[in-house]
């Protein structure tokens, strides 16, 4: 009995001090184990997705971001990511304000379509001043003006196998590759998703992603994808780019950014 | 197991000593220690986070042609030529090299607001950082509802957490004694340590939740009220990070307190259950 209570307390105190050492060593013990590909990282990962199905349960498919009054833009909108794009064909689209850039949209759809600047600022538009939220932390608010994707959904007529709406952009970022994003079709469809290309009652600047950028307000900034160029619909994003769905999934970002 | 037995395994003169009782129910010891370890995990993770953009504000948003920092950590260049880190905190400036701001090994030195020694990974990367903060996140909240459940069930949350009217009145008394660093040891809690656990579990850990929850532009959409409750999402971020401060020292005086008032019988009650009181408090 008494060994056995000596034995204890022995642990105990090993215990205490591994837990200290372990402190003192620093955090970067843990530094392997949260590698990208590292089955403890991956199975952390897999929180993600019990977050995303939390909110699709919670979040009514229409329920709106909160929408700001005009005194409540107090400042330019920061950019963020590529704010410059030197990708040769960007330099292309953007010669004379875009006037000879098209959106293509395209992929599982009924009927294929492209569109002008100009036809795009002549279909029914939405305004919104809305709050970006940066993964990074930070706040802006501003106005968007844009066409609802919804609407151009409606045209080229999802075939019922698409699931994804991925933006295909102009720019690449850091030397990692094409910026590309994707969204699901509740976040397609929902009415605050826009493909803006107005900001603060002027044109969309270039460095906030002009000639077009899409607004996915009950998520982050990173899955607002700037300059795009091309809207594919797909059933499954693996066998884009590296896979994950998105430029930021790829490189260990989350692919749902409601959090 | 006989009490002459255990009394033969402590070390200094003989002592008559008080029984053995039950203090921890197996819920409080399994939930204690996964928030030790979730609570670890997320400050580190959320250190790691915060760095990405270590400026706090108050307000909807953060203020880039108007100020409304209320806290930010960065690194300037001095005027005697070297690098140096520099925290503000409501307009007041400290020089913070070597912690934060600008730290690292001597000739390695990083500008980074946290060091790297206190944050998951210890290299900045945000993503990994969310992926830790989140998948804890998730154990938190969880064994924070278990625990809810089965202290109400149990009578732990009305017996050892609420404090009552008598607690209040030997509040005075028992300051006096944690002062002179006299501990009684009684089977249930003394009126400071309901009061603080009370606050840190039934408070500041659902604060720290709710203000996480309302840096989710997901959240703010399902639950509008959370921005206005916390006046913006901003603000909302500037009190998960002051709750963090609260815990952080909160940690610090529980494992003084554990080890001042007898580490081995503290220890011992939050694994086994088991607790030792004092003579005088046989109840």
């Amino acid at each position: 009995m008494t060994r056995f209570s000596m034995r204890r307390r022995k642990f105990l105190t090993a215990t205490a001090a591994g837990v200290a050492g372990t402190t003192l060593a620093g955090c970067d013990v843990f530094d392997p184990l949260l590698r990208p590909g590292h089955p403890v990282r991956d199975a952390m990962a897999g929180a993600n997705a019990l977050t995303e199905a939390a909110q699709r349960l919670l979040l009514d498919d229409n329920a709106l971001a909160r929408e700001f009054s005009a005194s409540e833009i107090r400042q330019g909108m920061r950019p963020n990511g590529s704010t410059d794009p030197t990708d040769i064909d960007y330099l292309i689209a953007k010669q004379n304000d875009f006037a000879f850039y098209r959106l293509e949209v395209g992929g599982l759809v009924e009927s294929p379509a492209s569109y002008s600047l100009e036809e795009l600022r002549n279909m029914p538009a939405r305004t919104q001043i809305t709050r970006h939220d940066c993964v990074e932390g930070w706040s802006c608010i501003a106005k968007w003006t844009g066409v609802p994707l919804a609407a151009i959904l409606d045209e080229v007529k999802p075939r019922d196998s698409a699931r994804y709406c991925v933006f295909h952009c102009f720019d690449t970022y850091g030397g990692a590759g094409l910026y590309y994003e994707s969204i699901d079709m509740i976040d397609a469809r929902h009415p605050q998703t826009i493909l803006a290309y107005g900001m603060n009652d002027a044109a969309l600047p270039v460095r906030n992603g002009a000639p077009l950028r899409v607004r996915i307000e009950r998520q982050l900034g990173y899955k607002m994808a700037k300059y795009i160029r091309r809207i594919e619909l797909v059933d499954d994003f693996s066998r884009l780019y590296r896979g994950k769905g998105s430029f930021w999934a790829d490189l260990g970002y989350d692919w749902y950014a409601g959090i | 197991m006989g009490v002459a037995a255990e009394q033969a395994g402590e070390i200094g003169p003989p002592v008559k000593k008080g029984p053995l009782v039950k203090r921890q129910s197996a819920w409080t010891r399994a939930t204690h220690w996964a928030w030790a370890i979730s609570l670890f995990f997320l400050l580190v993770s959320g250190l790691q986070i915060f760095n990405a953009h270590p400026r706090l504000y108050i307000g909807q948003q953060s203020g880039f042609e108007f100020d409304n920092s209320v806290l930010s950590i960065g690194a300037v260049r001095k005027p005697d030529g070297s690098v140096g880190g520099v925290t503000t905190l409501m307009g007041q400036q400290f020089d913070t090299t070597g912690v934060l701001g600008y730290s690292g090994p001597p000739g390695r030195e990083q500008v980074r607001a946290f060091p790297s020694w206190i944050t998951m990974p210890s290299y900045q990367d945000l993503a990994t950082g969310r992926v830790v903060h989140f998948f804890f996140g998730w154990i938190l909240v969880t064994t924070m509802l278990i625990w809810f459940v089965a202290s109400l069930l149990n009578g732990h949350l009305r017996r050892d957490i609420v404090p009552t009217g008598a607690d209040m009145r030997k509040l005075p008394g028992d300051i006096a004694d944690h002062a002179r660093f006299q501990f009684r040891h009684g089977r249930h809690y003394n009126a400071l340590q309901k009061l603080s656990y009370g606050m840190v579990l039934l408070i500041l850990c659902p604060l720290m939740v709710l203000t996480g929850l309302t840096m989710s532009p997901g959240m703010d959409a399902a639950w509008p009220w959370l921005v206005d409750v916390f006046g913006g999402r901003q603000t909302a971020r500037t009190i998960h990070f002051g709750v963090m401060v609260l815990l952080v020292l909160f940690f610090i005086v529980h494992v003084a307190m554990v080890v001042l008032s007898g580490p081995f019988n503290n220890l011992r009650s939050m694994i086994t259950g088991k607790y030792r009181i004092d003579p005088e408090d046989r109840a």
